[in-house]
């Protein structure tokens, strides 16, 4: 069927929510990726074949939805039943049975496979009431988790495609940048870079074509943000992406988005073909006359392709190495048309500016930072999955409201932001208000949203080491201050951690940087010192540490520490058995011994050990 | 025209120009390994960094490759600020643990007082800079048979799959182009070989030297519409057939005037 007018456009939204009240409840199965692994499918699966086979009243298969991600991914496999909420995790086949004779059958909720809060271990029935879902603010990810990802009509039925109507028809071009450029809308995959002034200055070149692309090469080590909209809510993003080529002019768009995301793909493919199919891109887009046409350039996983020019070579089939800009790619990018490109996550905003207008979302976040961050809360924290805040939320609210704390409530060391060409935060800044400025100032940076937090146990000379060596890999290899530059900053770094340090490293590290930063080609080079400028700044002492005393106090660096048996030690023989290199011995209920000419430290004991006997200084 | 300052001089420059041009042209000395009149400017030694500021906007600066940069009007360019220098030190620095054999770099490291890496030395290191001239070059003659694999520290010039090139012609021009005379290729008798591949040479009809290979030959008679005969010729026998058929003319106009 075509679209062709708002009514239509109503109609069927009317018609799929009646058909859905048909039922009186709404199950819905995650099958994000993170579900999907820990066997998402089998349930589903499980629950089609025990309803093919059971009648309910008020009930079918229909109603059991297969969604996005719900960035509980730790918990998983998750179900919720709505409307109550009722919230089931770490959910397997055999419960299911269960859950429809319990939860849609009857009233009664499941307490075993409730989730249980590790602070207090109290349970939780509804998903609402979970701190990890409290006190967010989900507004990209407004329907990832809640609908169906490769059903139109799901969208459609939530009020999708009415904010693109709505700017086909009532608005003009201008009004529409107008409009993004009042809600204050910045770029989310990194940069920051104000969307308004960006597709006003495309728009303003004159030219005969221009492109819209959305940046779907997230390539930050553990950030799925990106992933997860795109495999939860395609649509929302095509139409922030249709609404952005009738804003700038373009009839042509693509979305680069990375092979190692297949479901993503599938996605956005299936939902490209519906869109399509309703009439709603292709040629006369509702009987509006304005076409727009999507394309998907399949990256091969790079990390530099996620930079806007290297982006643009690769989707012109070139080798994705940046170039320089000083002639930017919004007046000049791909096929040397003015090309406006956006991330993901700044796409899926717009279809929400535009239906409820700058104002609301001004409102949100900070006055410069208007909206909200969706962030894949990572590390040594008791709720990882993934987040979204209004800008301004303070890293202290993330971590322990959100996050739950510490991990088996060890001491907060740092947390990573930005990725790889991101920085750590200590302690001190904990207080500090996440929006793209305040982190800039106080050295890392918002990147496209990874935040990784380390506890005691996290040396900051091998985070910096880690960062670097991704870099050192990641670089094009086109200039020499990022090829070379990263190299032998790494090497450096390397020679700290192994106990060869010297005064005077840390100065030339920092001299070397600053030439990085000064002479790199693109952002990856200018920003990849960061990680390890950062480190330097608020961990200068743990640097010291290592190149004076030639101690790591975290216990990390294997050159650098021993590991010794205190008389903790009941005999017990586990280490003994769990060491590959035989360098421990010891007899039965006597204190085992370490042999430190075999001991490779590799930690394998400290893992088995149940008495803490084991010291790592 | 366009007038910008460059080192406190007041220079004429045209539209459109890239700074480091008009740099040369005010014979003020500044390194630079990428950049060739042959190929399209690439901005990857970073080496012809130099200062800008503009009277417009007191207090902004910024550092940029003179190569890539188009003139500007009223611009203030400085080629040696001490932050210029520095970083053209860490540059070569670095490119000197990378390449330490290669002539080039030693000569331009020493200029700005490096004889020796401070750095750790790169043990699979070589003479190649990866400047990309050659992969330039030969995209630009319009055969694309090399280009640069790989990616950061291990990023390397090479055919496909380090097999002998299929578009390759043996033209040359890579191994011409080639700063630190990296590329290799060996001329034996009517064999010329290069990345691998064997080419047979033509001979010229008179001296039987060799002249162009003659997949080179076909390439050009084809596209370029110079006659295959053309290259059975070399240049001396072109010279000297040229000079025979000059001294032919003289001889008629001789004639005539008589």
């Amino acid at each position: 069927m075509t679209i062709q007018n708002l009514q239509q456009l109503k109609d069927l939204q009317k018609k799929v929510t009646t058909e859905k009240k048909k039922f009186h409840k709404k199950v819905i199965v995650c099958c994000g990726t993170g579900c999907l692994a820990n066997g998402a499918k089998a349930i589903l699966d499980e629950f089609k074949s025990v309803l093919s086979k059971k009648k309910i009243r008020n009930f079918a298969v229909e109603a059991v939805t297969e969604t996005g991600c719900h960035g509980f991914c730790e918990q998983g496999p998750l179900v919720a039943i709505e409307p109550e909420g009722t919230f089931y995790t770490k959910v397997k086949p055999k419960d299911v049975a269960d859950i429809i004779e319990e939860s849609i059958r009857g009233d009664k909720v499941i307490e075993r496979l409730l989730y249980t809060n590790p602070a207090t271990t109290e349970k939780t029935e509804s998903y609402r009431n979970i701190p990890f879902f409290s006190h967010q603010q989900r507004i990209a990810l407004r329907n990832v988790g809640n609908i169906a990802a490769h059903d139109i009509k799901e969208y459609i039925a939530v009020g999708g495609y009415q904010a693109l109507y709505k700017a086909l028809t009532k608005m003009t071009p201008d009004e529409i940048i107008e409009e993004i450029t009042k809600s204050g809308l910045r770029g989310r995959g990194g940069g920051g870079f104000p969307a308004g002034r960006k597709w006003r200055t495309c728009a303003d070149v004159e030219s005969d074509v221009r492109y819209v692309i959305c940046n779907a090469d997230e390539g930050d080590p553990g950030a799925f943000m990106d992933r997860s909209i795109m495999e939860g809510d395609p649509h929302g993003v095509l139409e922030g992406m249709m609404i952005a080529a009738f804003a700038v002019g373009a009839h042509m768009g693509y979305i680069y988005v990375r092979e190692e995301y297949p479901l993503a793909v599938r996605n956005i493919k299936a939902a490209i073909e519906q869109c399509e199919e309703f009439g709603l891109m292709g040629d006369d887009i509702l009987g509006t006359g304005f076409s727009f046409h999507i394309r998907i350039a399949r990256g091969a996983g790079a990390f530099v392709c996620g930079e806007s020019s290297a982006l643009m070579k690769s989707v012109a089939g070139e080798i994705g190495e940046p170039r320089a800009k000083y002639v930017r790619s919004v007046v000049k990018g791909l096929y040397d048309k003015p090309t406006v490109l956006n991330n993901v996550e700044t796409f899926i905003n717009v279809p929400l500016i535009i239906g409820k207008g700058s104002k609301w979302f001004a409102a949100i976040g900070t006055p410069k930072s208007t909206g909200t961050k969706v962030f894949s809360l990572v590390g040594k924290v008791r709720n990882t999955g993934l987040i979204e805040v209004p800008m301004g939320t303070t890293v202290r609210e993330i971590i322990y409201d959100i996050g739950g704390g510490i991990l088996d409530d060890r001491p907060f060391k740092a947390v990573q932001t930005g990725g790889p060409s991101g920085g750590c935060l200590p302690e001190s800044k904990l207080d500090l208000p996440v929006d793209f400025d305040s982190l800039t100032e106080a050295g890392s940076m918002m990147g496209s949203g990874g935040m990784i937090v380390m506890d005691d146990k996290t040396c900051m000379v091998d985070v910096a080491k880690y960062f670097l060596s991704f870099l050192v890999d990641e670089s094009c290899g086109k200039c020499v201050p990022c090829r070379e530059g990263l190299y032998q900053l790494h090497k450096l770094v390397v020679k700290v951690s192994e106990g060869r340090g010297e005064e005077g490293d840390l100065e030339k590290m920092e001299k070397l940087s600053k030439s990085i930063v000064m002479g790199s080609l693109c952002g990856l080079g200018t920003s990849g010192p960061n990680p390890l400028l950062s480190t330097i700044r608020y961990f200068r002492d743990e640097y010291l540490e290592h190149i004076r005393d030639k101690k790591c106090r975290a216990g990390v660096c294997r050159e650098l520490i021993t590991y010794r048996v205190n008389e903790k030690c009941t005999g017990c023989l586990a280490c003994i058995s769990a060491c590959a290199y035989h360098a421990i011995t010891g007899k039965k209920k006597e204190v085992h011994v370490i042999d430190q000419d075999k001991c490779t430290k590799c930690g394998a004991c400290v893992a088995v050990c149940k008495q803490d006997a084991i010291d790592v200084f | 025209m366009v007038t910008l300052t460059i080192n406190g001089k007041l220079v004429q420059a045209e539209e459109g120009e890239m700074l480091l041009a008009v740099i040369e042209r005010q014979n003020i000395d500044i390194p630079s390994t990428c950049n060739h009149k042959a190929v399209e400017p690439y901005g990857a030694c970073r080496l012809c960094t130099v200062e800008i500021t503009h009277p417009k906007w007191p207090g902004w600066k910024k550092h940029v490759t003179s190569c890539l940069y188009p003139v500007e009007e009223g611009l203030v360019v400085s080629t040696h600020a001490p932050e210029v220098i520095e970083l053209r030190k860490t540059l070569l620095d670095l490119m000197l643990a990378r390449s330490p054999k290669a002539k080039l770099v030693q000569d331009m490291a020493a200029e700005y007082g490096v004889t020796r890496t401070s750095y750790e030395e790169v043990p699979d290191g070589n003479d190649c800079i990866l400047c990309g001239l050659c992969v330039r070059v030969c995209d630009q003659m319009g055969f694309h048979a090399i280009s640069a694999v790989g990616r950061g520290h291990g990023k390397e010039i090479a055919p496909p799959l380090d097999e002998p090139p299929p578009d390759c012609v043996g033209c040359l021009a890579c191994a011409q182009i080639c700063p630190t005379n990296f590329i290799k290729y060996t001329d034996a008798g009517n064999k010329r070989t290069i990345w691998g591949k064997e080419f047979e040479l033509i001979a010229c009809e008179r001296t039987g030297q060799p002249t162009i290979t003659k997949e080179f030959a076909e390439y050009l008679s084809k596209h370029r519409d110079i006659p295959e005969e053309y290259f059975k010729r070399n240049d001396l026998t072109h010279r000297r057939e040229l000079a025979a058929t000059m001294g032919k003319i003289s001889q008629w106009q001789r004639e005539e005037e008589e």
